[in-house]
């Protein structure tokens, strides 16, 4: 019997993972929510959003994970992609304050009316309204991702040469929307907002809710990469990822299959950063710094790339640990352990932390099987790597 | 006349002047400094017309001590006295000093912008006719600007007996910006005005030309209008030319950012995002070299910086080379890799940095021969940017002769183009690449020194060139330090001369978005290597 793709998607690994995840979604909610603050299971609010964050960076690295692990894709510039998502939701949520603001205006965000403009400038048009900017949360990364795809990959850049213009397209955007008459809140970026469908963001119901949103959001895209990789499309992928010419060779179209997954990646990205915004509170072009954009790689490889738990592990322990130092004594040291776990993983565990416990426990289970059949036979030579 | 009769006069003006003793002088100057003691503003004014011209030598004097406040007046005796810059108290009509203690009530003569503007007029005619030439210079453009009708006779007469063609310019467009705004001058004397202005063909030109109103007589209205489009044509051509210097400029500070990743990505292959940490050590090299010359021998100042490069040079290529024993050697191949690894190495060396000099920026010095700037036409060049042009280009002039020339430069040729090859005939590979890539960060390490001079010395000195540097690599096209050169000229030139049409940070981001769409068409970058080595 053929197995159907969702059986086929979840191994044994993904239910446990998925499993996990399910967990997490409904226990920590429960736990703030439920239990008094003096239970020592409560889990604070402020925890809550902080592992919201982290939730939303692991989306990201799922989706560089997706091209970078799966189809050899090293994308620097995927911060952008995040960032786009965050300000589309941004925008929503500036429309959101209403009379609120600083400077009551209706319908113009207070930056605007403080740099004195009169009319509402027509990109922002539709953002009133949630489906809207849930679509452009989609469509603007997606649509920058398929077009400067499309102009990569067809010209065939490669590996080096197109992490190199990825990094320059998200400075690029930074450069841009650093600018005031950009219309995006220039160095402030977007801000200040009050509420989001009704519902107080600084609301404890809201956070904890925007959590659950968040865990689900991560199953449904790590669902999706599992479905992407194990089926046929994936294995071409990885295909392309090990021998790009040959698979051209083959007669496969490489440049469609790499567009449609850089873009599927770039999507996820700016989920991220949509969900990332509101838990957060503020969206500005810091966030497309070339220097985010390489972090999120090192949380891909410190996790394992190529193995989608380990991007999703990778950037919640990285963070994770970016917290712990940069809140203590130890924070003037983060960058030193940051840059010695690029240098440390690169050098020394080049498969993550999953891969190399996946290659463990294959290198452990071939040795038993060797082992029993050593009781039939001469020990058979050992494949080389 | 006669010869006789010139020498007859030349005497008795030379008598006249040794007659001239201060006491007799002091004659001339008595009314008007009676009138300073009235001390009301309308007699100042006229004291200060009456004093600059009794072409008194003390005058000059007189008149800056007013405008600086050390005029002094006794109510009571109505004596005046001028306070040297010292701070001795002298008699103002004789210049003796006074002996004995200071009469008590003594007060500054006072001032208000009327004053003040006599003085300045004053002070333009007293100096015009100064023996010194540089202050001739300095009042005849003063007059220009101030277009102060009254200096005109003045003018005329130092117009009359100048000598040194640069002041006598100067004088004539003086005198012709006062006769351009003058209602009465004649005619003539207005066209030869625009003429003088039109040689002049400046912005201050342009000004002066634009107020000569439409009522004006025809004549003078059409060669002002003419002079008006000739005066625009050149400016239009500076400006043109201006960019043009501005962009060498900008592209010798981004082919001396990148000429050592040339080296490293380049010719190596190696991604070395550490490439602008490199180029930080560099700087506070520099910073270090001065501190220590600033404590120890602030004599040595000026030659801070030429024993600053060779430091510099072995600081950032000692840490390249251990960068590439400790870490990348175990990465050829694998470029994605080496990318990540050196951003790690940035980070930390960054953080070292921090730690050690802490979070700021900076301070380093420009030696005397590199501060100031010269006029060429209508184009201010600071040394400091022809400096770094033309040390730039003796970077690179010696980069190629190291290459072409010496054993090294062979072997590391060698190395580049066939590993296996160069192995066989005993070249020792693994030491090639630590020198080669020592070779490349020592070079941003020089950079590092020059670009102290036009830049903040801080921790993120490094990342601000990062992207720039690798632009210029890969636009020029990768292994090919001459496309490296291309690259870097042609960036900034067009980065500069976009900037007056988008503005400096939207030119950056064309730029970018150029080099972007460039890399799609050329992936290999302008002058791509050809042959099979291409998909290695």
């Amino acid at each position: 019997m053929i197995p159907s793709p969702l059986t086929r998607a979840l191994d044994r690994n993904a239910r446990i993972f998925l499993i996990v995840l399910a967990v997490i979604a409904v226990a920590v909610p429960l736990s703030n929510l439920l239990l008094p603050p003096s239970s020592p299971l409560h889990v604070p609010t402020y925890v809550v959003s902080l592992f919201g964050k982290y939730v939303c960076y692991a989306l990201l690295a799922l989706s560089i994970d997706l091209i970078w692990g799966y189809c050899g894709i090293l994308s620097l510039g995927h911060g952008a992609f995040f960032a786009l998502g965050g300000y589309a939701m941004g925008m929503y949520l500036m429309r959101q304050i209403g009379t609120r603001g600083v400077y009551a205006h209706p319908i113009l965000p207070d930056f605007m009316v403080f740099l004195n403009w009169k009319e509402l400038p027509v990109y922002w048009y539709g953002f009133d309204s949630f489906a809207y900017a849930i679509l452009m949360v989609l469509l603007v990364p997606g649509a920058l991702a398929f077009v400067f795809g499309w102009f990569a990959f067809r010209s065939r850049v490669t590996g080096v040469y197109l992490s190199i213009i990825t990094q320059a397209m998200t400075f690029a955007l930074m450069l841009a929307f650093f600018r005031n008459n950009f219309g995006f809140g220039g160095n402030n970026g977007l801000t200040d907002f009050k509420d989001i469908l009704g519902f107080n963001v600084q609301a404890q119901g809201t956070r904890v809710a925007l959590f659950a949103i968040s865990v689900a959001a991560l199953a449904l895209g790590f669902l999706i990469c599992r479905w992407v990789v194990t089926s046929k499309f994936g294995k071409v992928l990885v295909a392309i990822r090990d021998a790009e010419s040959r698979t051209r060779f083959l007669g496969y179209r490489v440049e469609s299959y790499k567009l449609l997954v850089f873009t599927l990646s770039a999507c996820m990205a700016g989920v991220a950063g949509a969900l990332y915004v509101p838990q957060v509170g503020i969206i500005n072009p810091g966030e497309f710094a070339p220097a985010n954009s390489i972090e999120a790689v090192i949380w891909v490889a410190v996790g394992g790339r190529g193995t989608l738990v380990g991007a999703v592990l990778g950037a919640v322990l990285v963070n994770y640990g970016k917290t712990f130092f940069t809140t203590g004594l130890l924070a003037p040291y983060w960058l030193f352990v940051l840059g010695g776990l690029f240098v440390a993983v690169t050098l020394f565990m080049p498969r993550g932390i999953v891969g190399s416990w996946q290659h463990w426990r294959q290198n452990r289970r071939e040795r038993a099987d060797a082992a029993s059949a050593d009781a039939d036979a001469a020990p058979a030579p050992r494949p080389a790597e | 006349m006669t010869v006789f009769h010139k020498m007859a006069l030349a005497l008795l003006l030379l008598v006249a002047a040794i007659c001239a003793t201060p006491a007799a002088r002091a004659q001339s100057l008595e009314p008007a400094l009676s009138r300073l003691a009235a001390d009301t503003f309308n007699d100042t004014e006229a004291a200060i017309n009456a004093i600059a011209a009794s072409g008194d030598p003390a005058a000059a004097d007189i008149i800056t001590a007013i405008a600086e406040g050390r005029l002094l007046v006794d109510p009571a005796t109505r004596k005046v006295y001028v306070r040297t810059a010292a701070g001795v108290l002298q008699d103002a009509a004789s210049g003796q000093p006074i002996a004995g203690e200071a009469p008590a009530g003594l007060k500054a003569v006072r001032l208000n912008n009327r004053v003040r503007r006599a003085i300045e007029a004053a002070m333009g005619e007293l100096t015009l006719l100064s023996r010194d030439p540089g202050r001739r210079l300095e009042a005849a453009r003063a007059v220009f600007k101030s277009r102060d009708s009254g200096a005109l006779a003045t003018i005329e007469a130092a117009l009359a007996k100048e000598t040194e063609p640069a002041v006598k310019q100067a004088l004539a467009e003086a005198r012709a910006a006062i006769v351009l705004n003058k209602a009465d001058a004649s005619e003539e004397d207005k066209l030869e005005a625009i003429a003088t202005l039109r040689g002049r063909g400046d912005q201050d030109a342009l000004a002066l030309l634009s107020g000569v109103p439409s009522d004006a007589p025809p004549a003078v209205h059409n060669a002002a209008q003419s002079a008006i489009s000739a005066v625009q044509s050149r400016l239009a051509l500076w400006e043109t030319i201006q960019n043009a210097w501005y962009g060498l400029s900008l592209g010798s500070v981004l082919l001396l950012a990148a000429i050592g990743l040339a080296i490293t990505f380049g010719v190596m292959g190696v991604i070395n995002m550490a490439h602008g940490e490199m180029v930080m050590l560099g700087a506070y090299t520099t910073f270090v070299v001065q501190e220590l010359i600033r404590a120890y021998n602030p004599g040595l100042f000026d030659y801070s910086l030429a024993i600053a490069i060779p430091l510099a040079f072995a600081v950032a290529g000692l840490v390249g080379i251990a960068i590439e024993r400790s870490v990348i050697r175990f990465l050829y191949g694998r470029p994605l890799e080496t990318l990540l690894a050196t951003w790690g190495i940035s980070l930390i060396l960054q953080q070292a940095v921090r730690t050690a000099f802490g979070p700021t920026n900076r301070e380093v010095g420009a030696p005397s021969w590199m501060s100031g700037s010269f006029d060429v036409g209508l184009l201010s060049i600071t040394y400091n940017r022809l400096w770094i042009i033309v040390f730039t280009l003796a970077v690179f002039a010696l980069l190629l002769a190291l290459l072409r020339f010496t054993r090294l430069g062979l072997e590391m040729r060698a190395v580049t183009q066939n590993r296996q090859m160069a192995a066989a005939v005993g070249i020792r590979t693994s030491r090639i690449d630590a020198m080669t890539f020592g070779l490349g960060s020592g070079i941003a390490g020089i950079a590092g020194v020059a670009l102290s001079q036009i830049d903040n010395v801080s921790p993120n000195l490094g990342q601000s060139y990062i992207i720039d540097s690798f632009m210029v690599v890969v636009f020029g096209g990768v292994g090919n330090l001459w496309g490296t050169l291309v690259g870097a000229f042609t960036l900034g030139i067009a980065n500069k001369f976009l900037e007056p049409f988008a503005g400096a940070v939207l030119g950056k981001i064309l730029i970018l978005v150029l080099i972007i769409l460039f890399i799609q068409k050329r992936p290999r970058g302008l002058f791509a290597p050809k042959g099979r080595a291409v998909e290695a």
